[in-house]
């Protein structure tokens, strides 16, 4: 039997983060978008069959960049986990920030455990209760990385190999209490800029107040973008 | 048991996306048992429930009665419930584990729809529910009934379609009209003498209040309308537009007409 070369603890995080890194650089990106009645979820995605965005619960949505096995897996057990509480509680225990975190440590578990982490970032997204803007309470908009860090943000975020040009196109684009039309504008305008070239195909969904109880809805057909 | 990476369930059992399977692989689906020689305690039950098919969908009606023994337990109980966008399902027998079963099969179809990417077909969810049924079929021999009624817009077929289930989870679609619960059979002799294949949604609405009148005349535990409190009986009507509930304000006139057609 051989002994194996000892490799220290630093050299293997930093191995196993620009791998990952590398992985997650080639995907297309997607990008998050509040607007007046909601939040727009957008990607560049030239498949019609294959999504990234989905719908998670009432008002909770996820969408996934990088490997599709890995995100889709993540995105089913979110789906099992949200259902689960739901129903052992209720339906208003169920919470993006529940979710975050679950999603944040089981990728922290597999990033350190397994020999190969996940080359995945995730976006959950939570539009608020209608009406509860004015009382403080908005939506959220949670980016968990690789290996599970888990960031916060505001009003739009973007992931993906691209995200950091997008954050900075979005920076300069978005305004408050956008028209749906608008920020499918700001976000199709933001992609140009970041990736300097036309779209392949967009995949897009909406949480909005005015689709009831489930408020995830995919936009089909003209409502997308033209490419 | 699955797989567990931190708090995510990761993976489920194959196939994978049945939420029932999932309770179950985790020891969290409710059961209920009475040790033999026992006897069981009085538990709330609900009574008529009914659907009639018309010329573009299905109307499905329950009364607002549950009885313990020959008392009312309460008399303004829910037994109509949406299943999803185009289906619905109401329940007869106790009510407490119909409750239960309604619960767990909304969240059933809502989940397949959600992990699958495309909404269960009515038939698959018709026999879904046949399996719900039979695995209480332990619970039925203690005299735990719950036998429910489903109905539904298939978008494939672009009609309505309806069926009944019996204790064993047999199921049978019905071309006309079903019904089940204490007043059932009273239901339907009166549905028989009016029904018709071309009735509009209006009618058949009026139709299904008449039954649940009818029912209740001659069966103590079908609550009629109460027209003092203003309990009416749950309506819902689903087309190729999907599901809708009648408001108390539609159904209201529909209960006045139909207690005074009665002698």
């Amino acid at each position: 039997m051989t002994i194996p070369f000892y490799v220290p603890p630093e050299q293997q995080v930093r191995d196993k983060a620009e791998f990952a890194r590398k992985g997650i650089a080639r995907g297309r990106s997607i990008i998050a978008v509040d607007y007046a009645d909601g939040v727009l979820l957008l990607a560049e995605n030239p498949s019609t069959a294959l999504h990234k965005i989905s719908e998670v619960y009432d008002r909770i949505a996820f969408a996934g960049v990088g490997r599709y096995n890995e995100f889709e897996t993540l995105r089913k057990a979110g789906i099992r986990q949200a259902d689960l509480m739901g129903y052992l509680y209720s339906r208003d225990d169920v919470t993006a920030m529940g979710l975050a975190t679950a999603f944040a440590q089981t990728l922290g578990v597999i990033f350190t455990r397994d020999p190969k982490p996940y080359e995945v970032e995730i976006l959950i997204v939570e539009i608020a209760e209608e009406g509860a803007e004015q009382g403080g309470d908005e939506h959220r908009l949670f980016r968990v990385t690789y290996d599970g860090t888990l960031y916060d943000e505001r009003s739009f975020v973007a992931i993906g190999g691209k995200a950091e040009q997008l954050t900075e196109a979005l920076e300069d684009l978005w305004e408050e209490s956008m028209t749906l039309e608008r920020a499918l504008e700001v976000g199709t305008e933001a992609f140009r800029r970041a990736e300097g070239r036309d779209s392949e195909g967009w995949e897009a969904a909406v949480l909005d107040f005015s689709n009831g109880r489930r408020a995830f809805r995919r936009l089909t057909g003209d409502e997308l973008p033209a490419k | 048991m699955i797989e567990q990476t931190g708090p995510l369930p990761l993976l489920a059992p194959s196939p994978g996306s049945s939420f029932t399977d999932l309770l179950d692989s985790m020891g969290s689906r409710p059961t209920w048992s009475v040790p033999a020689g026992e006897k069981l305690p009085p538990a709330p039950e609900g009574t008529t429930v009914l659907a009639l098919r018309y010329e573009g969908g299905v109307v499905m009606a329950g009364d607002r009665r549950a009885t313990e023994g020959h008392l009312v337990a309460h008399r303004r109980i829910r037994k109509v419930f949406p299943a999803d966008r185009y289906a619905a399902i109401s329940i007869a027998g106790i009510a407490g584990l119909a409750t239960e079963m309604v619960k767990l099969f909304q969240v059933e179809l809502e989940h397949y729809e959600k992990i699958e990417g495309v909404r269960l077909s009515l038939d698959g969810q018709a026999s879904f529910l046949a399996r719900l049924v039979r695995g209480q079929l332990p619970m039925a021999f203690q005299g735990l009934v719950v036998v429910p009624l489903f109905a539904g817009y298939d978008l494939r077929e672009g009609r309505g379609r309806l069926f009944s289930y019996d204790a064993v989870g047999g199921r049978y679609e019905e071309i006309d009209f079903g019904s089940t619960g204490s007043g059932a059979r009273l239901a339907k002799s009166y549905l028989r003498t009016v029904y018709r294949e071309d009735l509009g949604a209006d009618e058949a609405a009026e139709l299904a209040v008449k039954a649940l009148v009818a029912a209740s005349q001659e069966d103590t535990a079908t609550g009629g309308p109460d027209l003092t409190r203003g309990i009416y009986p749950n309506v819902i009507r689903i087309d190729s537009e999907g599901f809708v509930e009648l408001d108390d304000s539609e159904v209201a006139p529909l209960a006045r007409q139909a207690v005074e057609a009665i002698r």
